[in-house]
Parts: C-alpha cells; sequence; structure tokens
C-alpha cells in the first residue's frame, strides 16, 4: 500500500520518532509503513488521518 | 497530547522491566526448585513441593507479565512476535515429538530431555523474531 506519510512528516519537520510518538506506535513501524513493508490497521490509518486532518484515502492508497 | 504519548512510551518500558522482573523471578524459583532438593534441603518432600509451587505461581505471574507486555507493543510489533511464536510452536511440537520418537525406539542412546525442548523452542522464537524484525526495516 503506497502512503503520503513521509511527504506529510517532512512538510511539519517531523522525525519518524515524532510521528511515531503522536501515533503510539514504535519508530520501526513508522518506517516500516512509509516503506511499504507494512501495512497499517484501520484504526491507525484512521488515526494518523486525524493527526494530519486528512482522509485516509488521502494518506493511503492501494497498489 | 504529548504527555500521553510519553505515558504510552512509558508504559511499554514499564511492561519490559516488570517481564524482566519476573522472569528473573522464576528464574531464581526454578534454581531452587531444581538444586534445592540435593544441595540444601537433602530430598526432603515437603520442601520440595513448597518450592515446586512457589515456582509454579511465580511462573504465573511471569505469563501474566508477558501478556501484558505483549498487550503493549504496536501492531507491527504483535505480529512479529505472532509470527515467531507459532514458529517455536510449531518447531516445538514436529521436532520434539519426533525427539521423543526416537528415543522411545531407541535410535539414540541417551534419554529425551525436556530441557532440550525448552532450548529448541527458545532458539526458535529468538531467531524468528529477528527475522521478522529485519523484515520490516
Amino acid at each position: 500500500m503506497k502512503n503520503k506519510l513521509k511527504v506529510l512528516r517532512a512538510e511539519r519537520d517531523w522525525t519518524q520518532a515524532d510521528l511515531a510518538e503522536r501515533l503510539e506506535v514504535s519508530r520501526q513501524t513508522i518506517n516500516a509503513i512509509e516503506k511499504g513493508k507494512f501495512d497499517p490497521s484501520l484504526p491507525l490509518a484512521f488515526k494518523a488521518a486525524r493527526l494530519f486532518s486528512l482522509k485516509i484515502e488521502d494518506i493511503f492508497e492501494s497498489d | 497530547m504529548s504527555e500521553q504519548n510519553n505515558n504510552w512510551k512509558q508504559q511499554n518500558i514499564n511492561n519490559t522491566k516488570r517481564l524482566a522482573a519476573w522472569t528473573f523471578a522464576w528464574l531464581i524459583t526454578m534454581a531452587i526448585a531444581s538444586f534445592g532438593p540435593v544441595f540444601i534441603w537433602d530430598g526432603n518432600t515437603t520442601m520440595s513441593s513448597i518450592s515446586v509451587a512457589i515456582n509454579l505461581l511465580v511462573g504465573i505471574g511471569m505469563i501474566w507479565a508477558n501478556k501484558k507486555h505483549l498487550a503493549g507493543l504496536d501492531e507491527m510489533q504483535q505480529k512479529v512476535q505472532l509470527n515467531a511464536m507459532a514458529i517455536a510452536l510449531g518447531v516445538g511440537l514436529v521436532f520434539g515429538l519426533a525427539y521423543s520418537n526416537l528415543d522411545i525406539a531407541n535410535v539414540i542412546e541417551s534419554d529425551a530431555e525436556i530441557s532440550h525442548l525448552v532450548m529448541l523452542i527458545g532458539i526458535t522464537y529468538l531467531v524468528s523474531t529477528i527475522i521478522g524484525l529485519r523484515k520490516y526495516q
């Protein structure tokens, strides 16, 4: 699954650790999601959407 | 928000410390239950029963601490742990019973020891966890 987490994070000048803290996951998990190696659950995707004030489909899209 | 996040991070650290403490306590009670009858109370069955009962109680505490620790991990970490546990359980079951069959059939000279099975499960779990974590790097 493709996503724009890295771009959204960069726009806010956040590190992976910063985003991980805000989403209450490990930095490794953020790294895996950004690289498309791990697909987040729906609750986590909603949490990310709320954090960036966007819709889920504005952040994540299927391959 | 930041305080809440710090709480989550701190909770994970606390869970890990709690698990380490329970595991250490279980290890100590296991050593006492194993070596006590030989080196401390000279085969006294009452003392042996008490030491095994204490070991079981502490073991239950360790299981609870492990469950709390797993529940506190994030979803990717839980997935890695689930895969590692599935592989460790499967390897332990399949190879453990095969090992037992070899003993029963007298194909191997020594007796099948439960400690060998525990070591096999432990090593398999450790290797599976490392491979699982590397997969998502």
